[in-house]
């Protein structure tokens, strides 16, 4: 418990560093918004006008305060751009994110796992050799570039699915699920291929201890000891690179919203880059950082609760 | 070195890649069969030929032209984002690990919220603020690596410097400076070597990743992302404008992750 305690101050200490990092780094930028919406000719008055209007005239303590506050209470501000509230334009956008990057974690879990272990089992094997060899080169390959090949020949050549005819998840939501699958694949392809080397080498860490010697000396079979002794094991360590997926998940997203035309967070970050619209960037960023810490805590968590080793340190 | 001797096919066969790599940049650098950037009406979309090896781009320029320009572009991106991460990394990791207390104890928290951004991210916003030319962009990857380096480093350090070589290093009068870079230092390089190797193929993944977003290296510089991004709306009539940039970029990362593996065996 006390160990519990101490994470969720850490997690709340963190996550006020983001966002004052986030709010920072947005002041120190060189330009004005004021000068931005009002144009280059706006008068002295104007300015000072706008900037009361948008209490940019007040110390910046007392806007850090402020802006987390709204925050929290779910006011992200207006975007420059499209005049609409950041809140509004998120809120459509998030599901889609958040559904690719769910189906994308599920697509790495469970391809991983089953081919984790069997790629253990026949490590020794030529062909466990081979498919060794192709795991690496997976590894390698970059989601948005997996992506065009995805479109190139699931969609263009065998017609699988149509690229950029994307269905939304208020039209049709099998429909939406359907067009998630390609580009899901397209980000959980590279990390399974981590993940079943991850679990692979560890698989093979655990069958070099003691205990697995002791399991084959009581008359256990290969199959036996691989999975009653050898995969509880082996699953610790991958715990905790599942955090790090989640982020890697995340990023992914990103990228290849665009490779295959999906209107979500990734895309609206993108084009807010572009017109520099800031209160749209700092809020996707402390929303995705956020995302990310918080997962991280429920997997050491989760972790915590796997290993009765760890709790007791 | 321990590295040699014994049979280490992936080792050898990531060195191999990467020194060819290397080497079709660096000819890259000094010649190209055609100008990257010149276009030609009457060749437009020609497959792979013995004239064009990686066929032409919606405007007939050769891709194999501009696939060099781009790998070079890549390459000196991403090993300068390494070696100012590493830089960094190594000093931070090094002061923090060795001494310990509470700047340690700040940079470290840093550090955790810094990684809890996706690089990518973090890399947009850097450049949203920094801007978006070649050494800008260079700057706001190296910042963003620096944790991944400076977390390994440290890690190593707080491990090497309760070992009897370094007390008695101690008791022979080396001071701090001293026995961090001429005695710990050099112990940590296994460690190190694999961070390097690693944190290439980050830098690669998003340089590569920024240009096909279109916020990364602009024109008229040549990059392989942005190749990737043009070539997708010609995907079904030209598949080869597409596929040469991004097996490239594989082999690049592939490369590396295997010298990686090799180092690790």
């Amino acid at each position: 418990m006390k160990q519990i305690g101490k994470k969720t101050i850490t997690l709340i200490i963190t996550l006020l560093l983001i966002s004052f990092a986030a709010f920072l780094a947005f002041q120190v930028i060189p330009g004005d918004p004021s000068l931005s919406v009002l144009g280059m000719d706006a008068t002295e008055q104007q300015i000072a006008a706008y900037q009361k209007q948008m209490g940019l005239d007040r110390p910046m303590p007392v806007r850090y305060v402020s802006w987390v506050w709204d925050f929290v209470r779910g006011d992200l501000g207006d975007s420059y751009h499209y005049g609409t509230s950041v809140g509004g334009l998120l809120g459509d956008k998030l599901p889609v994110t958040l559904a690719l990057t769910a189906v994308s974690f599920l697509f790495i879990l469970g391809l991983s796992i089953p081919f984790g272990i069997l790629m253990a089992r026949f490590a020794d094997t030529r062909f466990g050799r081979l498919v060794n060899v192709v795991n690496q080169t997976l590894m390698s390959v970059p989601s948005f570039f997996l992506g065009v090949l995805l479109i190139l020949v699931f969609g263009l050549m065998l017609k699988w699915f149509t690229p950029g005819e994307y269905i939304s998840y208020r039209e049709s939501t099998t429909g939406f699920l359907l067009y998630l699958i390609a580009p899901a694949a397209a980000i959980a392809i590279p990390k399974t291929a981590m993940v079943i080397k991850f679990l692979r080498s560890s698989v093979l860490e655990q069958r070099k201890k003691d205990y697995v010697r002791t399991a084959y000396s009581k008359g256990n079979t290969d199959n036996r000891v691989l999975f009653i002794h050898v995969l509880k094991n082996s699953c610790i360590p991958v715990i905790t690179i599942l955090g790090m997926i989640i982020a890697d998940t995340m990023a992914g997203s990103i990228v290849v919203e665009q490779v295959f035309n999906l209107p979500g967070v990734g895309r609206l970050l993108v084009s807010s880059i572009g017109y520099r619209d800031y209160p749209v960037v700092q809020a996707i960023i402390v929303y995705i950082a956020s995302a990310v810490v918080i997962v991280n805590f429920i997997v050491d968590m989760l972790y915590r609760l796997a290993d009765p080793r760890i709790r007791e340190e | 070195m321990r590295y040699f001797g014994k049979k280490n096919t992936a080792l050898t066969a990531g060195i191999l890649i990467s020194a060819v790599l290397f080497a079709v940049m660096l000819i890259g650098v000094f010649y190209t069969p055609y100008e990257s950037s010149k276009m030609n009406g009457a060749e437009k979309f020609m497959a792979p030929c013995a004239r064009h090896l990686m066929g032409t781009d919606n405007f007939g320029r050769d891709i194999f032209s501009r696939v060099l320009e781009g790998l070079g572009t890549t390459f000196f991106v991403a090993v300068s984002v390494t070696l100012f991460g590493s830089l960094f990394g190594v000093l931070l990791g090094a002061i923090t690990g060795y001494f310990g207390g509470i700047l340690d104890e700040i940079l470290m928290r840093m550090n955790d919220a810094l990684v809890a951004f996706p690089s990518i991210l973090l890399a947009l916003v850097f450049i949203s603020i920094l801007g978006n030319k070649v050494y800008q962009i260079i700057l706001a990857l190296g910042i963003i690596f620096i944790p991944s380096f400076a977390r390994i480093v440290r890690g190593e350090f707080i491990r090497q410097k309760e070992l009897d070589y370094v007390k008695s290093a101690r008791l022979m009068g080396a001071g701090h400076f001293r026995i961090m870079f001429f005695h710990i230092l050099p112990n940590t390089l296994p460690a190190l070597l694999s961070a390097i190797t690693v944190g290439f193929n980050n830098a690669v993944l998003a340089e590569a990743g920024m240009s096909y977003l279109g916020i990364g290296v602009q024109p008229p510089d040549a990059s392989l992302g942005r190749m990737l991004a043009e070539a997708q709306g010609y995907l079904f009539s030209a598949p080869w404008y597409a596929l040469y940039p991004g097996v490239v970029i594989i082999l690049l990362i592939l490369g590396f992750s295997l010298i990686n593996e090799g180092l690790g065996a």
